[in-house]
């Protein structure tokens, strides 16, 4: 086994041959550049497979001639297409706000991909607080908007900006209480932690944890949906009253810029749907415990192969997710803006409230009620008992997990390897388990 | 061969290093752009990137959680203030504002006590001592980001009274925490939050149901 295959993150690769300082630089520099790969390739498909979708839907064939029988390289032609036009910029309009936001939406629906969790160990910035994080970027997409529709100095454009304000800011709040129902019930923000957290048979994914987590699922799609303004609630460019809204005045490739950051952003808030309530990178077959915890155990290009699944697994859920998107945008009508508003305020906003405080009594009801912590504890699938309490499942967050010492010796210590930043000094374990710190705590301060 | 490893570990250094100083000059740039713009929308703009790098410093420094609590508490802020900012202050599209110089004085006035207080208590630190970690060095000397969990886990044990120093040397010894008043000070601000929607809102005119319509019928008559 070459040391180059037994790396398991890319950190750990460049630290066999770099110092630590050009080590971390340079794994940051390819980080940003994988995601950014995919930021690029993904609205590429995704374009087409709108066209295609919507097509199908209407009863046409959609793209069919560039690149073979299904149009495979219709969005290669409109790239070219548009790149080549000319980069018009309105008399009537500021300037370099009119330049600028292009880029701060482009930036913005970048970033969010910071701490999407493609595979056990694989994402390019693992924050303790990633759905925060995640929460905080996604605000700021919202902003690029506005200033495209104030700057381009025409009424269609404004209102469009206006809408997207009205529409974001009231949507911003159902859609992180929703996304805290699951991170409740799991305990962690982390979204590597949710993951590994919903390793198992698919009774373990979060939306099947309790009632309450199911319907924070549906709920959290569809604020997502209008979060990334697609139909029903693309008010901030309804082409039937405002001509095309925010981006009336925008052409060429600044106009394909907000395209590319749309596209991009209904994958991000599909892998954050992904992430807390469908499993993450986990197949939801029960191969995680079984077959690929030996994979993971035997390390070097096993290990890589168990990831490569991960990533597959979770890049296809994302995508299902998003054709759902499309498939809605083509299906429902448009919404009045007064409608969007009186969704979000009178009926989401109070159903996430109620669903958050569900979830937090819910551990308590079923404890007091069946004198278990949950309600199905000895269901035995495949193997493996599924509906297991948090804390006994096999990763509990907050418990540092054992990493094995290096990548060479890999093979021979079965543990879990460690994500990026392994403590390359050894087994030394640095924090003390944290959830189990806290009863002891809490007897100490009750005795005193 | 060994040469180039050298070289680009003195690289990678200065850029860790740097990354600090690009974020703070950016910092103070878009703050004096705000200061000397006349634009509303385009202040708000440069208000913006302020923040932002504000929170890129955060970043940098390890403190991940205070740098996203800037990005979604003071540039979501920003927003609605840009809102605010263009619906009741341009009654005609891109209005300048021209600041005058009683204004102009007084701000100085007040923007020098604040350099000045921020000066004395920096220069107050003894630098020396305190050497600053940057990212790449603290994984070189085998702190761990993941486990140790920047500075969130921190200040999570700190909410219970607890810090991994403690834990770590295994004392146990737990203060009162900082959960009571942290639910406090948001209670206060949720009940901040219900008095000014309650204020804010237009308020129907209560008419008693005899009288007004006696006298509505009146004027109708009349």
């Amino acid at each position: 086994m070459t040391p180059v295959l037994a790396a398991s993150s890319i950190l750990e690769l460049l630290q066999q041959y770099l110092s630590p300082n050009a080590a971390y630089l340079l794994a940051a520099v390819l980080h940003a550049a994988l995601v950014l790969g995919f930021f690029g390739v993904a609205p590429l498909i995704y374009i087409w497979l709108e066209r295609k979708v919507a097509g199908r839907i209407q009863d046409r064939l959609g793209p069919t001639r560039v690149g073979g029988k299904f149009g495979w390289l219709q969005t290669l032609a409109d790239g070219i297409k548009l790149i080549q036009k000319e980069d018009l910029c309105p008399e009537a309009a500021d300037r370099m706000l009119f330049r600028m936001s292009p880029y701060l939406v482009f930036v913005a629906s970048f970033a969010a991909f910071l701490v999407l969790p493609w595979a056990d160990g694989w994402i390019a910035q693992n924050l303790d607080i990633g759905l925060f994080f995640m929460l905080a970027i996604m605000s700021l997409e919202v902003m690029g908007v506005i200033l495209a529709g104030y700057s381009s100095g025409s009424k269609w454009a404004l209102f469009g900006g206006m809408r997207e304000a009205a529409q974001v800011v009231s949507y911003e709040i159902p859609m992180a209480i929703c996304a805290l129902v699951p991170v409740t019930a799991a305990g962690t923000l982390s979204l590597m932690d949710l993951g590994r957290i919903q390793s198992g048979p698919f009774l373990n994914w979060m939306i099947f944890h309790d009632p309450f987590c199911f319907i924070a699922f549906f709920v959290y799609f569809v604020v997502a949906t209008a979060s990334v303004k697609r139909a029903p609630f693309d008010l901030a460019e309804a082409e039937s009253e405002l001509v095309a809204g925010f981006h009336t005045e925008y052409s060429g490739i600044r106009w394909s810029y907000f395209f590319m950051a749309e596209y991009a952003s209904m994958f991000a808030v599909s892998g954050v749907a992904t992430a807390l309530f469908l499993g993450g990178w986990n197949t939801g077959l029960g191969l995680e415990e079984t077959v690929l915890a030996g994979w993971r155990e035997a390390g070097g290009p096993w290990y890589l192969l168990a990831n490569l699944l991960g990533a597959k697994v979770f890049i296809t859920k994302g995508c299902l997710l998003v054709f759902v998107q499309m498939w809605v945008r083509w299906t429902l009508p448009r919404l009045r803006i007064d409608q969007v508003m009186t969704t979000c305020l009178k009926y989401l906003l109070p159903i996430s409230c109620a669903l958050f405080l569900g979830v937090a009594i819910w551990p308590l009801a079923v404890f007091k009620l069946t004198g278990r912590s949950t309600l199905v504890n000895s269901l035995k699938v495949m193997g493996t008992d599924i509906g297991r309490p948090m804390s006994e499942r096999s990763f509990v967050p907050g418990v540092p997990q054992a990493r094995h010492a290096g990548p060479v010796e890999a093979q021979a210590t079965p543990v879990a390897p460690a994500p990026q930043g392994t403590d390359r000094a050894g087994a030394e374990l640095r924090v003390p388990a944290a959830p189990t710190l806290v009863p002891a705590a809490a007897d100490k301060v009750s005795s005193s | 061969m060994n040469w180039l490893a050298q070289q680009l570990d003195n690289l990678a250094w200065m850029a860790h290093g740097g990354a600090v100083y690009v974020f703070a000059a950016m910092a103070i740039v878009c703050a004096l752009a705000v200061v000397f713009t006349h634009n509303v929308v385009r202040m708000a703009f440069w208000l913006i990137l302020c923040l932002a790098a504000t929170a890129g410093l955060f970043f940098s420094l390890n403190a991940d959680f205070v740098g996203a609590a800037q990005l979604l508490i003071y540039v979501g802020g920003t927003l609605v203030l840009l809102i605010f900012g263009v619906m009741l202050t341009a009654s005609g599209p891109f209005l300048q504002m021209r600041t005058k110089p009683g204004e102009m004085v007084l701000g100085g006035v007040v923007g020098l006590a604040l350099l000045g207080l921020l000066l004395s208590s920096a220069l107050a630190v003894r630098w020396g001592e305190r050497s600053p970690v940057l990212a790449s060095e603290v994984v070189g000397a085998g702190f761990n980001p993941v486990a140790e969990g920047n500075t969130t886990r921190e200040l999570g044990l700190k909410f219970l009274g607890a810090s991994s120093r403690d834990l770590k040397t295994g004392r146990g010894e737990l203060s009162a925490g900082y959960l009571l008043p942290f639910e406090i000070v948001s209670v206060h601000l949720l009940v901040v939050l219900i008095g000014a929607a309650y204020l804010a809102r237009t308020k129907r005119r209560k008419q008693p149901a005899d009288s007004s319509g006696d006298s509505r019928s009146a004027a109708l008559s009349a």
